[in-house]
Parts: structure tokens; C-alpha cells; sequence
């Protein structure tokens, strides 16, 4: 039945979530060891997994949450003091439960190396406790009840009363379940289930509760625990709960309020051993008499309350806490999970509406009809907001993704034996999901190795008259229609001539000379620099880096590497913003349509007339020399060639060039259709769109034709002479 | 689930479960109407749940009703752990034979 494995899935994810807190809170406790907020976060997130994992029946994760648990209750009380080694500790345990809900979700049993691993955690946890066993072992009480007269119920058992609503087994819960979690918080004294909600045979649907259950119930335990074993099904059932030590007259407030008749209740009670035969006549005779005596008898719950006046007080502390939880749940209701799959078909949809309202806009424009043109700007500016919303839906903060790497730096640095610290900033900047999915990897890849080679140790570092402790920063920011992921350390930064040495004994270069400092960076992406023998002589950090940069490429994004000697280097890894739309700039060149993203389009101006082919690739704009890439050679296009061509200057990762085009045919937005598996090996294409008028236009990736102009320039400079240059981008200019 | 149906004899394999509830409890209540005495050998019971028992609580009290026996036999370690938590193996009255080892 689908509706228990969503439930399933509905734990797994919110497990996760909790683990995530749990994890959160105790790299906050290793800096602030004190911090009660955060012993309440991971105490809760512990408490409830194994809540919830009772309810499904998972015993092995409740068997080891509730060990975990026990000693966290006590840090909470303040009678463990929280130790570096019970943070490692704990965190450990979150990686055994992460574990545990993973071979959940697919089905497995542990192996044994599992068991061995969360039995010698168990052992640990129990030494944290001295040795002293955990909570729920039946510890002396002390009694507790307080019996007014002396009638002699059972003074010492919680009484539990919990009606199941029809529909809690058709939303995938079994109450056997509760009960049985209920039973794991204590001893379950007595049990008496009751059916009599049951209808006849026919009217009999087996798919729905008709149970309700009377429980005696012995354990140290507070109401809200006893409540939060039915937390699941709060909404779906009739709950009520006795405490020990309750009077008779609450017993028989119960007896009233439930729906089952008086009499055949009071026998449940009598036989629970909640309370005796004698008493439970006498009672009812009470009441009888009370209700017949005076026509306009006082509700029993008012009789009570007259009676104790501490009784106003619990209902005015439960209202309070009910309402509590309200607020709480009312807050969560902010968010809704939302299938991947949904949002991009109606990302997909909303793609296809673009491209039809450009269409419309189009005809609307051929037409000359005043007010449909009206009508079509302003469905096109509704389409765009629609757009823009949808294209938000997909984004997240990168913050979640930065926070993971808190833990990684923590058990790297210890691993290392250097003290690294981590400053994150620009969490809040936003990107798209699927993006944010695939450059963890990449980002580990080079945290890790910023920690590695990068952060020398202590004793150099204090050499070299730094402090002591490293740092390790990982930043986000937007800038110019893609997103900047920084990833910097304060280490010693690249060695330029052992990268330089390592790469001419690789053979990737002759010799360095003339090589900038950009350029032999870029050497340890090289598929061949990276060997196991680079790491130990700190000649580069060159493990699996060429894998990092296949990777970035692969989001369509660059990475670059800026590296000072001394103080340490920065990774800078630039992403476009999202995948699927974007706002375009359409150019024409022969028969052909060409977008380029509008962000990075800088400005148009117009080349001078007659320039032919086979002059110099390059203008001098403003006394900046602005290599130019002609597209219609760059592609071979035929077709009539135009007098007068135009540059549209476009800027990516700070470097400029011009593409000359012949037509110039302004903005558009554009739906990113990716181009067909034939079309892999071209470069300079990253997709195609289709325009309003039907014809397809193709997205130029403006990174590798910069690439491509950069290649250019460098051998036009090297080729042409100083004077002529001066003397051609002199005719540039006033042409 | 199975129902192996012999006469006087119903022998339910497998799952006793929400999955299997409504099926169940045709063919159950049907077999009941069918005999004077019936008996449910849950033997061969794998897995019940609070949707499982609750059905034969039905059919226990749909027997009492129309003046009939039902017997349950034979039960699984399933059922008994069931039948135990819920404390209904003196309502339905029938011998638990409950293994020597558990």
C-alpha cells in the first residue's frame, strides 16, 4: 500500500532532517560547551527519531537512540558534564543512526560490522553513564501518590485511555504499534482493549479502527512523554490520560466522558485494577444520586474542579501547551514538500508558455493592432513574473550545502592534527537545486585538499608568524547572472616552481617561461598531474583536481585559482545561476539566429565599414584592446555578407571580447533546450532555443568562445608588431 | 494471504494485515455463514496486525451472535505476541499453546 511506504518516507526525511539539527547542535556545543539550546536541540532530535522509529516498529533504532538518549538526558539535567570525547561520541552515534536510516531506505538488514560498530557505541555510552543503566530500567520510586481518603485504587500506575479514530490504520499506522512503544517507556500492568465501537459484521469496514484500549502503565515518566508516544495520531484520537495517584472522582470523570456505557467502562476499570468494585458503585451511586437530587446537576468536570482547585490549574497549563503546539505546527505548515518532478514539468510548462507569448507578440507586432499590443506587453510582463516566480521555486540557499562542510573541517582538522577553523558567509545566496545537488562533491574535493596541503601545521605556521590556528573559508555571492562559490585558505598557497617542475617531469609543458601565474595554476587541473606521490611532496594538490574541473565544466560553470605565497589561496568557482531559462540577447549572423545570455553582454557598438576578414581580430575600445571574434568565420556561415557588421561586447569571469555579428535584434527570453548528443563535441554551443516565430536560434557558451578569443589574442600579439597594432586600432576607432 | 479451505477448517497464510483486511474478511465472514462450527488454524499466520485481530474479534463476536463456535488454533508466535499485547487471549477463550521456546 503506497500510503505506508509515504509514511516511511515522510520518517526517513524528517529523520534526516533531525539528524542534520543533531549534528548542528553539537559542532555549536564543541565551541559554546554550555549552550542549552543546543543540549535541547539534539536532546529533542534524539528523543524524537526514537519516537518515531517506535512507532514504525524499528526496533533497532530505538534500541539505540533511547542509550543515546539516556545520556543526553542526563547533559541535559546538568549531571554529565559534555566532554570533547562525548561530542565525538555523539557524533558518532548520529553517523551510526544516518547509517541504520539508510539501510532503511533500501531495504537491508545491518551487517555485521554495523552491529559491531553500534554495540561497541552502546558500550561507550553506558561507561559515559557510569555504568548506572539507562532510564527506563524500573528504578526505585518513591511514592509519589498523594491518595486522598483511603480508597485503595492503585496509586501508583498511570492510567492511560486512548480511543483510535477510524481512520489512523488507513493512514498507514498501526495502533499495536503505539502500544507497544508505550510499553518500551515502562510496564505496561495491564491491557484491556475495547471494541465495543464495533459495528455489525456488514457495516464492518476492516480497513478502519474501531479499537480503544484502557492501559495501566508503570514507569517514570511525565504526561507529555506518555503524550508524545500517540504524538503520530494526536489529531486522530481521543487521548486521556490519568496520572498515579489520581482520586477516585477523576476515575469516574472518565468513566463519564467516554463513549462506551458506565457500567461496562467501570468493569474495564475494575479489571484493569484501576480502581475496586466497591468503590466504582459507590461512585456511580453518588453521581446518580447528585443528578437526581437536583435537576440542574453541575457538570462533573465543574463538581471536580470546585472540589480540587488544583485541577484548574492542569487544564489552564495543557490549554497553554496545546496551543504551543499549534503555533508550532502552524509554523512548520509554512513549508510543503513538493516533488522534484512536479515543479520541473511546470517549469517545463511555464518554458513553453514563454516561447508561445513571444510567438503572440510577434503576430500581435505584424498586425499593427494597437490594443492587442497593449493586451500582449502585458501578458508578456505577466509571463515574465511567472517565469521569474517558477525559476525561484527551484532555488535554495547554498547555506545547507556550506553547513554540511562544518563537520567535514572538524574531523579533517582532527584526523590532520591541525586547527582549522571555518567561516562561512554569503550562506543566503541562492541557487538552482539541481545545481546545488552536484557541486557538494567538487566543493569537498577541494576543502579537503585546502586542509591537506594547503594549511600548513601549527609549528610552521608559527614559524612563519602566523596564528596558530588556520582558516578555512567558504564563500557565495552573485555576480553577474552566475554565482561565485569561493573556497580559500590562509595556507602557504601553490608553489609556482614546484607545480611548474611536477609538470615538465609530466610532460604537460616544455618549459615555464612566458607562462603566466593563472596559467601554470591551471596546470593541477591537468588529467596527468595528479599522482599519489604529489600529495606527500606538496608539490600540488593535485588529487582528482582534473575531476573537480570536469565536474564544474560539466554545470557549465569555470573554476579559477588565485594563489599568493605565504597567505594562503582561493578557489574560485563561477556557476551560471540556473539551467533552463534566461533572459537572451538575439543576434543574427548570415541565415542564423544566435542568443547570447543578456548578463553578460556589456554593450554593443558598432565596427567601422569594410574591415575585411583578414585584418587583426581586435579593437581598441576605449583605450582597452578588445580581441574580437568574428562568428561567422568562427562557425564557417554562408550567405550574404552584410556591409556594415557590429560588436556586441560580453564580459565572463572578468574577462571581455567582442563577437562580430551582422544584425543586432535585441532581447529576448529564451528556453534552453539542450542540443541533441550528436552536437557534444561542438564547441562554443550550449544549447539551442526556439523563437517566437518558430525558427531555432542557438545559445552561444559564452565561456568557451572567450576561451577561443583569448587564444587569439595571445598569438595576435605575439605575431603582430607594435606599431601596426597601434596603427590598426587607430582605424578602428574612427571607423 | 491464502485461505486453504477445508470444510469446518480455514487455514489463512501468510500476511493478516490492513493489506489484506477487506479480502479476509469476505472470504472469512462467508465461511462462517456457511458452517455451523468453524474452525481458523493461524498456523501458518506470518504477520497480524491491529487490522488483523480486530477481524477476528469479529468474527468471534459474529459467531457468539448467531449461536456458533469459532475456534482459533494453532496460533502463530505472531498472533500470540499480538493477542498478548492486547490481552485478549481470555476473551477469545481459545487454548494458546505457546512454544517452548521464545
Amino acid at each position: 500500500m503506497s500510503t505506508m511506504s509515504e509514511a516511511l518516507q515522510t520518517f526517513l526525511a524528517e529523520s534526516r532532517g533531525l539528524l542534520e539539527a543533531m549534528e548542528e547542535g553539537l559542532l555549536k556545543l564543541e565551541e559554546i560547551p554550555d549552550d542549552s539550546e543546543a543540549i535541547n536541540s539534539v536532546f529533542r532530535a534524539a528523543h524524537t527519531i526514537k519516537g518515531s522509529a517506535g512507532l514504525f516498529g524499528f526496533d533497532e533504532i530505538v534500541a539505540f537512540t533511547h542509550e543515546a538518549e539516556s545520556v543526553l538526558d542526563k547533559v541535559r539535567d546538568g549531571e554529565l558534564a559534555l566532554s570533547e570525547a562525548m561530542i565525538g561520541l555523539f557524533l558518532s552515534c548520529r553517523d551510526h543512526l544516518s547509517h541504520l536510516l539508510d539501510l532503511l531506505a533500501s531495504d537491508s538488514d545491518a551487517d555485521d560490522e554495523t552491529r559491531q560498530r553500534g554495540d561497541a557505541l552502546v558500550a561507550q555510552l553506558s561507561a559515559c553513564l557510569g555504568g548506572a543503566g539507562s532510564r527506563s530500567m524500573p528504578v526505585e520510586q518513591e511514592a509519589v501518590f498523594h491518595r486522598e481518603g483511603g480508597d485503595g485504587a492503585q496509586g501508583d500506575a498511570w492510567h492511560v485511555s486512548v480511543r483510535f479514530g477510524r481512520d489512523v490504520m488507513k493512514n498507514g499506522l498501526d495502533p499495536a504499534s503505539f502500544i507497544r512503544y508505550l510499553g518500551t517507556l515502562g510496564q505496561l500492568s495491564h491491557v484491556e482493549t475495547v471494541f465495543d465501537a464495533m459495528p455489525p459484521a456488514h457495516e464492518m469496514d476492516p480497513e478502519e479502527c474501531y479499537l480503544g484500549f484502557e492501559i495501566r502503565f508503570h514507569g517514570e515518566v511525565d504526561k507529555t512523554e506518555i503524550e508524545s508516544v500517540f504524538e503520530f495520531v494526536r489529531e486522530d484520537c481521543e487521548l486521556r490520560i490519568l496520572p498515579p495517584g489520581s482520586k477516585l472522582s477523576e476515575y469516574l470523570q472518565l468513566i463519564h466522558e467516554l463513549p462506551e456505557e458506565d457500567l461496562l467502562l467501570g468493569d474495564l476499570l475494575v479489571r484493569s485494577g484501576a480502581i475496586t468494585r466497591r468503590e466504582l458503585e459507590e461512585g456511580l451511586a453518588v453521581q446518580g444520586q447528585e443528578s437526581t437530587s437536583d435537576e440542574a446537576a453541575p457538570p462533573l468536570g465543574e463538581i471536580l474542579v470546585e472540589r480540587q482547585a488544583v485541577q484548574t490549574e492542569l487544564v489552564d497549563a495543557a490549554l497553554a501547551k496545546q496551543k504551543d503546539v499549534r503555533q508550532r505546527q502552524s509554523q512548520e505548515a509554512r513549508f510543503i514538500r513538493v516533488h522534484a518532478d512536479k515543479l520541473d514539468s511546470m517549469i517545463n510548462l511555464v518554458g513553453e508558455l514563454v516561447i508561445a507569448s513571444a510567438g503572440v507578440g510577434l503576430i500581435a507586432g505584424r498586425n499593427k493592432d494597437a490594443a492587442m499590443m497593449e493586451a500582449v506587453s502585458e501578458m508578456a510582463r505577466l509571463v515574465e513574473d511567472i517565469r521569474d516566480g517558477a525559476m525561484r521555486l527551484r532555488m535554495v540557499e547554498i547555506g545547507e550545502t556550506f553547513n554540511r562542510f562544518r563537520r567535514v573541517v572538524r574531523d579533517v582538522s582532527k584526523e590532520l592534527g591541525k586547527d582549522i577553523e571555518l567561516i562561512i558567509s554569503g550562506a543566503d545566496t541562492e541557487l538552482d537545486k539541481s545545481v546545488v545537488e552536484r557541486i557538494g562533491d567538487p566543493l569537498t574535493h577541494l576543502v579537503r585538499n585546502a586542509m591537506d596541503h594547503g594549511i600548513e601545521s601549527a609549528e610552521t605556521r608559527i614559524a612563519r608568524g602566523k596564528p596558530a590556528r588556520g582558516s578555512l573559508r567558504l564563500n557565495a555571492y552573485h555576480e553577474s547572472g552566475s554565482v561565485v562559490i569561493e573556497v580559500g585558505d590562509d595556507g602557504g598557497g601553490l608553489s609556482r616552481e614546484r607545480i611548474v617542475a611536477k609538470a615538465q617531469e609530466k610532460g604537460l609543458i616544455e618549459d615555464a617561461q612566458g607562462l603566466s601565474d593563472a596559467e601554470v595554476w591551471n596546470l593541477i587541473f591537468e588529467p596527468g598531474f595528479s599522482t599519489s606521490d604529489a600529495v606527500s611532496n606538496l608539490s600540488g594538490r593535485g588529487v582528482g583536481m582534473d575531476v573537480v574541473k570536469r565536474n564544474i565544466e560539466a554545470l557549465r560553470g569555470t573554476v579559477e585559482i588565485e594563489s599568493r605565497a605565504g597567505s594562503g589561496s582561493t578557489f574560485r568557482i563561477r556557476l551560471p545561476l540556473t539551467l533552463a531559462i534566461i533572459d537572451g540577447f538575439l543576434m543574427a549572423v548570415g541565415e542564423g539566429h544566435y542568443v547570447v545570455p543578456l548578463d553578460m553582454v556589456l554593450e554593443c557598438v558598432e565596427l567601422g565599414e569594410g574591415r575585411s576578414s583578414d585584418e587583426p581580430d581586435y579593437i581598441n575600445l576605449r583605450g582597452e584592446v578588445l580581441p574580437l571574434l568574428r562568428l561567422r568565420e568562427h562557425f564557417g556561415l554562408e550567405g550574404p555578407v552584410v556591409r556594415r557588421h557590429n560588436v556586441v561586447v560580453v564580459q565572463w569571469g572578468g574577462r571581455k571580447a567582442g563577437l562580430v555579428v551582422d544584425e543586432l535584434e535585441g532581447e529576448l527570453q529564451a528556453v534552453i533546450k539542450p542540443l541533441g548528443r550528436i552536437f557534444a563535441g561542438l564547441r562554443g554551443l550550449s544549447g539551442s532555443t526556439i523563437l517566437g516565430s518558430g525558427e531555432v536560434a542557438l545559445v552561444l557558451d559564452v565561456a568557451q568562445l572567450l576561451e577561443h578569443a583569448r587564444l587569439r589574442e595571445a598569438e595576435a600579439v605575439s605575431a603582430v608588431s607594435v606599431g601596426r597594432t597601434s596603427e590598426r586600432t587607430a582605424n578602428a576607432m574612427t571607423g | 494471504m491464502e485461505l486453504k479451505n477445508e470444510s469446518g477448517r480455514l487455514c489463512p497464510e501468510g500476511e493478516l494485515t490492513i493489506y489484506s483486511a477487506a479480502e479476509c474478511k469476505d472470504a472469512l465472514l462467508a465461511a462462517l455463514e456457511e458452517s455451523d462450527g468453524l474452525e481458523i488454524d493461524l498456523g501458518s499466520v506470518t504477520e497480524i496486525d491491529t487490522a488483523g485481530v480486530q477481524l477476528l474479534i469479529l468474527l468471534k463476536s459474529e459467531a457468539k451472535r448467531a449461536g456458533k463456535t469459532l475456534t482459533l488454533s494453532r496460533h502463530s508466535a505472531a498472533v500470540i505476541d499480538l493477542t498478548e499485547l492486547f490481552n485478549l487471549a481470555g476473551w477469545f477463550g481459545d487454548p494458546l499453546v505457546i512454544p517452548a521456546e521464545r
